[in-house]
């Protein structure tokens, strides 16, 4: 068993991380933290997921969100995607081993992977609207949200919404407000066979190492650990029984990166040196050449990556 | 359980059957993910589909819902004939050594002294060879064709991998694993669980599901040993407690037993339940019966209670019948009930054959429901179109709804499935008016003892007679009640020098204490010693275990007598050493029993005094055999399903287990394989908590509506869209969801023909924030299990067809 992380105490406790660790403010320049804190990590062990969804339900509790009650459409996932207030979703796929024939349930938490290089945060020209804490959490500034749609694009996991209510964007701050009290985020707290984990990057690292041994003793020759490279790796990270097919966990990324056009603009706002004041003119820019709030073209997409010399897959 | 949630950490390989413990169990399954990550445990899943649980397993087999014992004793069997069996443990910690009576025998699937017009077995002959002493013969060699081990290899011996499979539908291959799995631990340093729950009880043959399981962990030498046992996961937080506290309706609390017409004294009563010992020394602990009986009706009775009037027996109730769920339903159903008081039950979404729960309840005067939340039962007048499709014109019941307090917001203990008692503070006020159940019961029962009083009526007595001593009548507290339960002395209780041991008044500290002269009170033995003399023990929260073997023995209080793992003294062989340095747990030291738990025996007595580890029984070893205590048969037997697809291919002319009870307007109702030609099975879903959370928003968000799962071949041959609403009903009646179409369930072949099969959630009605449904149980048969009623819901026909209509 990992060590449960102890529950707070009563009295009230001094946050350990707040604006003092930003590393990454979107479109603004900031002076990092001197010093940066000991990078978290979550590590969901799909090989232990019972898909119960208990961790759906802490994350619409803890967060206080309210969901609508949907329909069945056939599977066991409810909702059907993420939402504005489903920041996490459970996602099954049935899948016949060809190698062994046996048929294999394969049951993913997905969510916000907290990237190391956070594509969203490159992507957002709004100001301190999207922020990257020192220990690696990746955060939404609701206030700060002008519900461009942008972050969505700039996601290689396809994880933030836009909500039709107020237009900002959500999705998981991995209880960013836990975390900054010793806490672990509610899903892991939630979780009834540590098929989620929370602790330093290190420390979901060798754990990781442990859970792959046994998988490998139970034949499970490509059990690894996904976190991938693309984006500088992420601060959540999966345990799969097949590494080398990360796909087949519905979809998720074989070689997740940020996609071209976010790469550009990121480039072009280094060129041009622009203020927060000029960060407007590019917004318009930006939304000259996206259709919509949260839509690009096939050749808008086509374009980037010729501009981007290509340099990103 | 026999053994407890916690030390499933200690087992080598877990089998999960007749249950899906990742399902519907998600907290305690916490403990199969310890014992696969820390000792690389295997994880064996047998279930109609591939559930939650075989998406964690190392190795799943499908079977044919309703045919559990066919696998089981194919397992049996190939432990017998590959003589995979602890021996030694099999030769003196069970009966198989015993010689049975040669009038006893086994024909064309039935057991001597079948009587056809009463669905009854005359069990006489089911019974030992009795020497002259009145001691039972026995035949250590095993050799005897006479003695349950030779018994026992005949019997199974028809269970071959082939008819296995024939039965089954699992696929030999597949079947062969588990059975090897399963003997690798027949080994004395390996050990299995076996994890089961409604999978296994809710069928005709339910108690044999369980005796088929017991009967492979006795033969791998697996009970009463760390990571072993036969594992009942039970379904409430608290349906452990309510068994004990004799919610049964022919138990009292302890599993003493609700006194019969045919007992008219207490002797008469008593001297059924003696229990003599079948072999010389044993223990025989039920001789004690006594004591825990006059304790009782010390505490029912108080002062009132003396030797002279038989401690109140007289006023005891005595039934004619037993009065389990479906026949108090089919007496409701006769128009002969006034009256029914649901407390914490939905009868409506629970019996078995919707549509005769509600004429049965229409046939009521009154209706009271006692429920933190508003139930389907309360509403059953209510008409919710093609969900409850009823007049409330043509209904009468009058209906009251009295709103209780739930867990949060009382003081209480809870017992779970591994028999711990633990203690729950108060941690909410009560939502609005509603009022302890605790509260309505007292202050019911002294209105109606008033009423009574002031002007007289039939039965008057036994309700004077009940002593109400508490300190407010109207508000007895939980911590009262438990002291109750737990029981005191009521005068110095002497040794036999003189010598007080305890005195009066003191609470006693353990069921040891209780005497049958009426010097003792305490409603329920089982549980005395969690409230003694040093406090109450339920609120315990020591969370060391030193052995490291998950005993955590002063954590709550675990009965009987804080006993983590039952019939422990087998944990050693027969000389008191431990089988393996392995599986070490209690074993003698040269002066007394020891080890990180409560020995499940006399501490003191040596090994060479030879008695048997398994303390309850006459015969102080367990029963392979179980002789007449079991209503179809001291075999397991395979019988179908009372709806079947297929004729028995053992016994064609056997339908259905011969000894169930049925009556008789249900029988008119079983549907056939002609018109009704797919298995249905249901079950829970993790995603909600029985009929409860269907009323709570987030549970509801998580899994909205209800469905119908299928195998794609099934979809295919039906027309079938995933997503598109699908009607499913059987002989009974009809139910509409969305088709889940899936992989994880497959058409079996079985006898030759391809059977498909469908499963059906049952956490879905009219009533709550989910979409409403009808009930599951609109379709199922009102047919119980032959020893404890449980009805068959997890084994019945019916038929699909595509509605019309969008898909999703």
């Amino acid at each position: 068993m990992f060590p449960p992380i102890a529950n707070p105490k009563a009295e009230a406790i001094t946050p350990k991380f707040g604006e003092q660790d930003l590393i990454r403010r979107s479109a603004s320049s900031i002076t990092p933290a001197a010093k940066r804190q000991t990078e978290v990590a979550k590590l969901i062990d799909v090989s232990k997921c019972i898909g119960c969804k208990a961790c759906q339900v802490a994350c619409l509790e803890w967060n206080n969100l309210i969901e609508e009650v949907g329909i069945n459409v056939g599977v066991y996932e409810n909702p059907h995607d993420l939402t504005p207030n489903t920041w996490t979703l459970m996602r099954y796929t049935e899948w016949e081993n060809p190698e062994s024939g046996n048929l294999e349930w394969l049951i993913r938490k997905d969510g916000c992977m907290h990237c190391e290089d956070p594509g969203c945060l490159k992507a957002c020209p709004a100001p301190g609207a999207i922020v990257q804490y020192s220990n690696g959490i990746v955060d939404f500034v609701k206030d700060n949200c002008i519900g461009c749609g942008y972050c969505v694009k700039g996601c290689p996991f396809n994880i933030p919404r836009i909500s039709k209510v107020d237009h900002k964007a959500y999705k998981c701050t991995l209880c960013s407000d836990r975390v900054a009290v010793g806490q672990g985020p509610a899903c892991q707290k939630a979780c009834p066979t540590q098929a989620i984990v929370f602790g330093t990057k290190d420390e979901m690292k060798q754990w990781a190492d442990k859970r792959i041994k046994d998988l490998k003793s139970r034949g499970y020759q490509n059990a690894g650990l996904y976190d991938p490279p693309g984006v500088g790796g992420t601060h959540v990270m999966y345990v799969l029984q097949h590494a080398d097919k990360p796909q087949l966990y519905a979809g998720l990324p074989d070689n997740p990166a940020i996609s071209p056009i976010v790469e550009l603009w990121k480039g072009l706002t280094k060129y041009a040196g622009l203020t927060a004041i000029g960060a407007f003119a590019a917004i318009g820019f930006l939304h000259h050449i996206v259709s919509g709030a949260n839509r690009v073209s096939d050749e808008d997409e086509r374009n980037a990556k010729r501009l981007a010399g290509g340099s990103t897959k | 359980m026999t053994n407890s949630w916690m030390d499933i950490g200690n087992a080598d390989v877990v089998w999960i059957m007749g249950g899906n413990a990742a399902e519907a169990h998600p907290c305690g399954f916490k403990w199969v993910t310890e014992a696969k990550h820390n000792r690389g445990a295997k994880l064996m899943v047998v279930d109609p589909r591939f559930t939650r649980s075989a998406a964690v397993a190392d190795h799943y087999s499908p079977l044919r819902a309703g045919t559990d014992v066919a696998f089981l004793s194919g397992v049996i069997n190939y432990l017998l004939t590959n003589d995979k069996i602890q021996k030694e443990y099999v030769k003196h910690y069970t009966n198989a050594s015993y010689i049975v009576r040669d009038d006893f025998d086994f024909n064309e699937g039935l057991f001597t002294g079948y009587n056809e017009g009463t669905r009854s077995y005359n069990r006489s002959s089911w019974e030992y060879v009795m020497e002259p002493d009145g001691f039972a013969k026995r035949d250590l060699t095993l050799s005897d064709p006479r003695c349950v081990y030779q018994l026992m290899k005949k019997h199974f011996s028809v269970y071959t991998p082939e008819v296995v499979e024939r039965i089954t539908g699992a696929p030999k291959d597949k079947f062969l694993k588990v059975a090897e799995w399963a003997a690798s631990t027949a080994t004395g340093d390996r050990s299995m669980t076996i994890m089961y729950a409604l999978g296994w009880t809710q069928h005709s043959h339910g108690a044999q599901n369980i005796r088929c399981a017991a009967m492979i962990q006795l033969l791998c030498g697996n009970v009463g040993i760390p990571g072993g046992g036969i594992n009942a996961l039970r379904g409430h937080s608290n349906v452990q407690g309510i068994t004990d506290i004799g919610t049964l309706t022919a138990s009292l609390p302890g599993y003493l037993a609700m006194p019969t017409d045919s007992e008219p004294t207490l002797d008469s009563h008593l001297v059924k339940r003696a229990f003599k010992p079948l072999q010389p020394d044993q223990t025989s602990y039920w001789q004690n019966y006594r004591k825990f009986y006059v304790s009782f009706l010390k505490s029912l009775y108080g002062p009132k209670a003396t030797p002279e009037n038989e401690f109140g027996y007289q006023w005891m109730p005595k039934l004619d019948i037993a009065y389990d769920v479906l026949r108090m339903f089919d007496v409701m159903h006769q128009g002969k009930t006034t009256g029914l008081f649901c407390q914490g039950f939905n009868p409506l979404m629970s019996v078995s054959h919707k549509a005769k729960t509600i004429a049965a309840l229409s046939k009521l005067k009154f209706l009271v429901s006692m429920d933190p939340i508003e139930t389907d039962t309360v509403r059953f007048w209510e008409n919710h179109g093609e969900y409850n499709n009823v007049d409330p014109t043509k209904i009468q019941t009058e209906v009251f709804m009295l709103p209780v307090t739930s867990f949060v917001e009382e003081d209480g203990s809870f017992t779970n499935s591994s028999r711990l008692i633990q203690w729950r503070w108060q941690a909410a006020d009560p939502y609005f008016e509603s009022k302890k159940d605790i509260e309505i019961l007292s202050d019911l029962f002294l209105r109606v003892r008033t009423l009574y009083e002031k002007e007289g009526g039939k039965g008057v007595e036994p309700l004077m007679a009940i002593d109400w001593n508490y300190k407010d009548p109207r508000h007895p507290s939980s911590d009262e009640l438990a002291k109750e339960l737990n029981g005191k002395a009521l005068v110095d209780l002497k040794d036999a020098e003189g010598k007080v041991v305890r005195a009066a008044g003191q609470q006693l500290a353990t069921f040891g204490e209780m005497r049958d002269d009426g010097s003792t009170d305490g409603v329920q033995w089982i549980y005395t010693g969690f409230y003694g003399p040093n406090g109450n023990f339920a609120q315990r929260r020591d969370n060391s275990d030193p052995s490291g073997l998950g005993v955590y023995a002063s954590w709550g209080f675990s009965w009987p007598a804080n006993r983590r793992i039952q019939y422990n003294r087998a944990s050693a062989d027969p000389e008191g050493k431990p089988w393996s340095e392995a599986k070490k747990y209690m074993f003698w030291n040269g002066q007394r029993w020891t080890g990180p738990d409560v020995p499940d025996y006399v501490p003191t007595i040596p090994p060479e005094r030879a008695v048997g580890p398994f303390i309850m029984n006459q015969e102080g070893v367990s029963r392979l055999f179980t002789r007449g205590f079991l209503a179809d048969g001291p075999f397991p037997v395979h019988y179908e399903p009372f709806e079947s697809p297929v004729a028995n291919p053992l016994y064609p002319k056997i339908k259905g287990n011969p000894a169930a009870r049925v009556f008789k307007n249900d029988m008119e109702v079983f549907g056939d394989a002609k018109d009704f030609p797919i298995v249905a099975t249901t079950y829970r879903l993790v995603e909600h908590f029985h009929y409860w959370t269907k009323s709570v928003h987030a549970n509801a968000v998580i899994q909205p509506e209800f469905f119908v799962e299928m195998s794609e071949e099934l979809a295919r041959e039906k027309s079938i869209r995933p997503g598109q609403m699908v009607r499913v009903w059987s002989n009974r009646g009809e139910v509409k969801g969305k088709a889940v179409v899936t992989k994880r369930l497959k058409p079996l072949k079985i006898d030759g023909k391809t059977v498909h099969s469908v499963g059906l959630p049952l956490n879905f009605g009219f009533i709550g924030e989910a979409k409403k449904a009808a009930p599951v149980n609109t379709l199922t048969p009102f047919v119980g299990d032959a020893n404890a009623q449980t009805p068959e819901f997890k084994a019945f026909l019916v038929n699909v067809e595509p509605v019309p209509g969008p898909v999703a």
